[in-house]
């Protein structure tokens, strides 16, 4: 059982000090900006800052499904229904 | 009503941060789920299933039910956007877009005038139309099969290294995408059409379920593959490793299948005439 917490030590906290807070600052921004075409970018980083911390956490298979589920195909899709709607938020 | 909203984020934000206190920290032995549920994993998926890769073997083979039911919300999502979007009458468009491919001049053609299909001089664009770039198109078309290529090895390789029927359904959904985004969905859907899309989604959830009914008729439960042994001539433990496969091969084309759909329908507004 210990050399789970030893693996556990190794994590490296800089990088994931940097990787959440991008991944706040996205959350954030999405939700702020008044293009929706950028909320929809802004998104796809945040998958992207989601899917490094999971593959900083050794979850490969859910980092692989992140990257290309939350950061490719939805990405895309968000970028047609805004094709397809408007650009700019009411609120 | 915006600060009512930010108080009730702020709130459920608090909840969560005073929640996630209580959770073992990561990578923590002693948490029951590693005590418990891992080592039970770690140590038998290899005598079990002959997979080196637990994550598929627990996803596939363990766990069955829940990734069949995963597909079959796939298969919902893709269904619920056909019936949300998809316009049913093939309505006539106000006015048509057609561009004489010798000269480059465009023409717009109103509604009831005489359309020029079938000449081979004209080819119908988009009204908000684009010039196409040759480096963008050729390119893409040039990256489309190495897409769909690795695509499929995401599905094959699914045992060994991360991946599987959802990642490269995924993957293989999005080299279609890449190509009706960089020539035009008309062309697109004259290669796969809405009805294959739609047909190919419930086939991929029929081939998973149906994996699940032969194991019944084998004469064993819902899915437990050791059963199919006779059917693909090997051991019972080979057995599941291909039967994961199989099932693999489903999600993946179910999900390819869906992905297209969803676009076909998110980027025309349903029409499916002109899109992205």
């Amino acid at each position: 059982m210990d050399r789970f917490k030893e693996k556990g030590k190794q994590m490296i906290w800089p990088l994931d000090i940097i990787i959440l807070s991008i991944v706040i600052i996205c959350g954030i921004a999405a939700i702020s900006i008044k293009d929706l075409l950028g909320a929809a970018i802004i998104f796809g980083a945040y998958s992207f800052m989601m899917c490094l911390l999971w593959s900083a956490m050794g979850a490969v298979d859910v980092a692989f499904t992140e990257a290309s589920v939350g950061a490719g195909v939805s990405t895309v899709f968000f970028v047609a229904a805004v094709f397809r709607t408007t650009r700019r938020t009411k609120d | 009503m915006k600060a009512l909203g930010l108080i009730a984020a702020l709130c459920l934000g608090v909840l969560l941060f005073y929640i996630s206190l209580d959770f073992p920290s990561w990578g923590d032995g002693r948490s029951p789920a590693s005590q418990h549920l891992s080592p039970y994993y770690i140590e038998h998926t290899m005598e079990d299933t002959s997979v080196p890769n637990i994550v598929t073997a627990v996803l596939a083979d363990y766990r069955g039910y829940d990734t069949l039911f995963e597909t079959a919300v796939i298969f919902s999502a893709g269904l619920a956007c056909f019936f949300l979007l998809r316009v049913p009458e093939r309505q006539a468009p106000a006015a048509r877009f057609y561009r004489h491919l010798s000269t480059g001049i465009t023409f717009r053609i109103e509604k009831g005038g005489r359309l020029p299909e079938n000449t081979g001089e004209f080819e119908r664009i988009d009204s908000v139309w684009v010039p196409y770039d040759v480096i963008i198109s050729v390119t893409c078309r040039l990256v489309v099969p190495f897409v769909q290529l690795f695509a499929l090895y995401v599905i094959a390789h699914g045992h060994h290294s991360p991946g599987g029927g959802f990642q490269g359904g995924v993957i293989f959904g999005a080299a279609i995408i890449l190509f009706a985004i960089s020539n035009n969905l008309r062309r697109t859907l004259r290669r796969m059409s809405e009805k294959t899309s739609a047909l190919l989604s419930s086939v991929g959830v029929m081939i998973y379920a149906g994996t699940g009914v032969l194991c019944i008729i084998m004469g064993a439960g819902f899915l437990n593959y050791s059963a199919l042994a006779s059917i693909l001539g090997v051991d019972p433990v080979a057995a599941r490793s291909h039967s994961i496969l199989v099932v693999e091969i489903g999600v993946g084309i179910a999900v390819t299948a869906v992905m297209v759909w969803i676009y076909y329908n998110l980027s025309s507004a349903g029409r499916q005439d002109e899109g992205l």
